[in-house]
């Protein structure tokens, strides 16, 4: 039963990923090209995607999911040194060829080799990453 | 580019409904960083199955899309230099932030977490001034 969950999730969030046109590297550098030819479209799919997942997060309060457990406890909110120095090395590598995990994936099968390469290099730096890490706690600590 | 905003929201709204799904299905964040990387480290082994399947359905969905809508467009570089040093930005940034554009982004700020605000904040800072140093300075993209 969760694997089938799994393949509608994918299916939909594949789905809404080319609909959207988040696919298409111009239009995510088009939106932080604010000093350009601005595109605000990843607004309106990020707007899009926030709707259902509030409503969802709503039903979810006092509920377990469908196949049992529960539901994901709400994140300490601290924000330490992690949260903002990868999240600027992450907005870098967006900005700089327009792709994110999500749309990288789902524009595999039709991309062609850029798209692997650069999911080469990320699967890299996803295995580098406590690497890295380590080599931040060594200049500066996390808290 | 009026079209292009109907499409985008009607394609957030699947996204969403996507997240919504697997939240409510299997109890789990949609986040595509964390189920890539999850596979990757081996720190997502017990669920490895249900991950390697939402990916399969994110990649296989599109190809039948194409069937119906020109979409084919990706205007990826071809500089493998920038896509190289773009991936690995990306694979270590969303790893060590704990997260990307779907689930810092959509799931979080959608649960209106207070990381997933100054993750979203930082990554669109930062691409923003990527973009702007690269295109409008350098000229480079």
């Amino acid at each position: 039963m969760k694997n089938v969950i799994a393949l509608i999730a994918g299916m939909f969030f594949g789905g809404g990923l080319i609909i959207s046109g988040m696919t298409n590297t111009a239009k995510v550098q088009g939106w932080l090209d604010v000093f350009g030819a601005w595109d605000p479209t990843l607004a309106f799919v990020m707007g899009g995607a926030m709707i259902p997942m509030a409503l969802a997060w709503a039903y979810s309060r006092g509920r377990t999911p469908l196949t049992g457990g529960s539901f994901p406890a709400r994140p300490d909110p601290k924000l330490g040194r992690n949260l903002v120095v990868g999240s600027i090395m992450f907005g870098m590598g967006w900005g700089l060829a327009g792709l994110c995990p999500g749309p990288a994936i789902a524009s595999l099968g039709f991309g062609g080799a850029s798209l692997w390469i650069f999911i080469a290099a990320m699967l890299v730096g996803m295995l580098a990453a406590p690497k890295v890490r380590n080599a931040m706690d060594r200049v500066v600590p996390a808290e | 580019m009026q079209i292009d905003w109907i499409y985008g929201l009607i394609g957030g709204l699947l996204i969403g409904t996507g997240g919504a799904i697997y939240l409510l299905g299997n109890g789990r964040i949609m986040g595509a960083s964390g189920i890539i990387g999850g596979l990757v480290d081996g720190s997502g082994r017990s669920t490895a199955m249900e991950r390697i399947i939402f990916l399969a359905g994110v990649f296989i969905t599109p190809l039948i899309v194409l069937q119906f809508m020109d979409r084919s467009e990706t205007n990826i570089t071809n500089n493998i230099m920038q896509l190289v040093i773009a991936g690995l930005l990306v694979g270590v940034g969303t790893r060590i932030a704990n997260g990307c554009t779907s689930g810092h982004g959509v799931c979080g700020m959608s649960r209106l977490s207070i990381r997933g605000f100054v993750a979203t904040v930082f990554y669109i800072l930062a691409g923003g001034l990527t973009m702007a140093i690269l295109r409008h300075v350098l000229g480079w993209i």
